[in-house]
């Protein structure tokens, strides 16, 4: 019996282990530092995913504004860097010193309130994660406590992401506008331009999602975790069994919202600014199509999910910019109808056996395993449930 | 019909409890009591309004008039989580579980531990947790299939599963509708014996056509029509009751 608890959990170290190994040895190793930032760039988009497993693909709430989340953090994070690189020498020239240059150009002569804060750093790493979070309880409290839920949650999630980036673009002079907040410099004196700097952010940025992984796989592992399942599958039995069922997407709604927020303020400090094109409808809905097509049950699928697309979408664009938006939506569209669990989906089915015999030598556990007739991966059954074998 | 007391020895005092779906009186001015330790059975023409007393019992559905009261505390005030957690079990017409989870996890969630967020994020299947998982799947006929994804159930163990994850709440008022409907008849046989294994010390309210079971587990039946009670009492007065022939039995 304990060999199986064993061998479950030797498995998810297994692909923690191997998409370490591709983190920090393949990629680093086979890419030039502009190629690697690119990809520190996709990852930072992981996060997002990541929290979407959860979500929608364990929870069963999808939500389509995860860009707000993942722009609140960065929105935070470029706030910090942009007055740091705006000291009063540095904008000498400005007619207001000492404020960043796009209120400068919008006759702004005082650094707005809710700037004034992110002149700490301390500050502003809390602020993203509790900016999203705060956000994200009270649309879920509105939202879950009034049992709204499936297609009106999605469709109000987008609202959000339309009204936060018209909003975004409106207040140019207190936000940047359309253009974002650009020509972020230094992080407490650090050059983040320099290649060194790039290479550190990246690791930086791969050890935070490996540490994000580890904790969702905590979550999931837990009660918690089974709980979303059953949440997706039968909410009023949930309710009927004395859950409060409302707090439960209302936690992993924040949950998601934080991990997407770590992804945006990483993409500010790898990529340099930050814009209201990460924050609306469009991203928001793509962000979903990484998350299906790398296997919405699996937060590893996610990861490679989000690398493929994006690297897809890199290379096609390039060369046929037009098509690109035709091939993403065809992607989607075989997603959903050929593939539902994506590329862990096609893993699980058809080389998890394989690795299974290969690298444990054992037999697939007994039980239910795989893909079954719902194409549904297999819930990791604990030993406990096991009768003895 | 019944005397209307303030203060009642019953497990369950319903009073005067309507329910108006746009005018429509689903269930109309309705006293109803059930008793410690019984066996309670409500039939009733398919539209009687059996289902939504059960919902109103758990707070699925909001009353529009009257009380009802659990141990007598009020649970038209409460929410679901809160009736559920006073002691008040339901388990759905159609089986309600979760398919994708194994029969073991099934009854786990259901054990009452652990149902904050943060209590289900703590929670720890202990040697207490497994004991009781074995125990009620071994009542329920689902033993030797704790490991197996719910989904691949059959219908009858699937009724038999949420009864198990009913019991493994241990309520003191268990509410099932349509227990045995589309099982076989020796399913249904081992039904009626499981009721009358775990009423001792709980009362069961049914919602069931099946005659041939009424008469195997009811200690009481009341026959609901258009909302209102048609009569009340043992199997063989209320299938003697002219009424009842005329609008139901008769048929
Ligand atoms: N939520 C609802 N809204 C409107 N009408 C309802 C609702 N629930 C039940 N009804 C109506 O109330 C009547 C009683 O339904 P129900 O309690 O399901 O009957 P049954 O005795 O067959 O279980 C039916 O006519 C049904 O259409
Ligand atoms: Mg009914």
């Amino acid at each position: 019996m304990t060999n199986v608890k064993s061998f479950m959990a030797r498995q998810d170290i297994l692909a923690l282990l191997i998409l370490a190994a591709v983190l920090f040895v393949v990629m680093p190793m086979s890419m030039d530092i502009f190629r690697l930032n690119l990809f520190g760039k996709y990852l930072t988009y992981a996060f997002v995913a990541i929290g979407l497993v959860l979500c929608w693909g364990k929870g069963g709430i999808l939500s389509l504004g995860q860009g707000v989340f993942f722009g609140l953090g960065g929105y935070c994070m470029a706030m910090y860097l942009k007055l740091e690189s705006s000291t009063p020498e540095a904008t000498a020239i400005q007619s207001t010193p000492g404020i960043p240059d796009f209120m400068d150009w919008n006759q702004i002569t005082e650094l707005p309130w809710f700037w004034e804060p992110f002149n700490s750093l301390t500050f502003t790493l809390v602020a993203i994660l509790v900016v999203p979070a705060l956000f994200a309880f009270v649309i879920g409290a509105a939202m879950f406590k009034r049992r709204v839920g499936g297609v009106y949650f999605a469709i109000i999630t987008q609202a959000i992401a339309a009204i936060l980036t018209i909003l975004i673009i409106g207040q140019q002079g207190y936000t940047g506008g359309v253009n974002g907040i650009t020509d972020l410099r230094t992080l407490k004196g650090w050059d983040i331009r320099t290649d060194e700097a790039k290479y550190i952010l990246y690791y930086v940025n791969g050890a935070l999602l490996i540490g994000v992984l580890v904790l969702c796989q905590f979550v999931l592992q837990s009660k918690l975790g089974r709980l979303l399942v059953a949440l997706r599958d039968k909410e009023d039995r949930v309710r009927f069994s004395g859950y409060d069922v409302a707090n439960f997407k209302i936690f992993v709604f924040c949950f998601a919202a934080v991990l997407s927020a770590i992804g945006g303020a990483m993409f500010t400090l790898q990529v340099g600014f930050m814009s209201p094109s990460f924050v609306g409808i469009v991203p928001s809905i793509e962000m979903v199509i990484f998350c299906a097509v790398g296997g919405r049950l699996s937060i590893f699928g996610a990861v490679y999910g989000t690398l493929l697309v994006n690297w897809a979408k890199t290379t096609f664009s390039e060369t046929f910019p037009e098509l690109w938006l035709f091939g993403l939506g065809a992607l989607f569209i075989a997603v959903v109808l050929v593939f539902p669990n994506g590329l862990s989906g096609l893993y699980r089915s058809y080389l998890a056996p394989h690795v299974d015999r290969w690298i444990f030598r054992k037999p697939p556990a007994g039980g239910f395993t795989g893909a079954g007739p719902l194409d549904t991966p297999a819930f990791e059954p604990e030993p406990a449930a096991r009768p003895a074998e | 019909m019944n005397t209307v007391t303030n203060n009642t020895d019953f497990l369950l005092a319903i009073e005067n409890l309507t329910v108006s779906f746009d005018g429509f009186k689903a269930v109309n001015d309705l006293n109803l009591y059930v008793d410690e330790n019984e066996i309670h059975v409500i039939i009733g023409p398919n539209g009687a309004g059996k289902t939504t007393v059960l919902d109103l019992i758990c707070g699925r559905t909001k009353a529009t008039d009257g009380s009802i009261k659990f141990r007598n505390r009020e649970l038209t005030e409460m929410r679901e989580h809160e009736i559920v957690r006073e002691g008040v079990g339901r388990k759905f017409q159609n089986p309600s579980i979760y398919e994708d989870l194994t029969v073991f996890e099934n009854l786990e969630i259901s054990f009452p531990r652990g149902r904050s967020v943060f209590g289900a994020l703590a929670f720890k299947r202990d040697a207490e947790v497994i004991d009781r998982v074995h125990e009620i799947a071994a009542m329920v006929f689902l033993k030797e299939l704790l490991d197996t994804q719910a989904a691949f159930l059959s219908h009858g163990q699937k009724q038999w599963l949420e009864i198990g994850m009913l019991l493994i709440q241990d309520p003191e008022l268990l509410m099932l509708d349509e227990p045995v409907a589309g099982m076989s008849v020796s399913e249904r046989k081992q039904t009626a014996k499981l009721l009358n294994e775990i009423t001792k010390g709980r009362s069961v309210m049914v919602v069931e056509h099946d005659m041939k079971f009424v008469e195997d587990i009811a200690h009481r039946v009341t026959v609901l029509h258009q909302g209102k009670i048609l009569s009340e009492g043992s199997m063989a007065k209320v299938q003697a009751d002219p009424k009842v022939i005329d609008v139901y039995l008769g048929h």
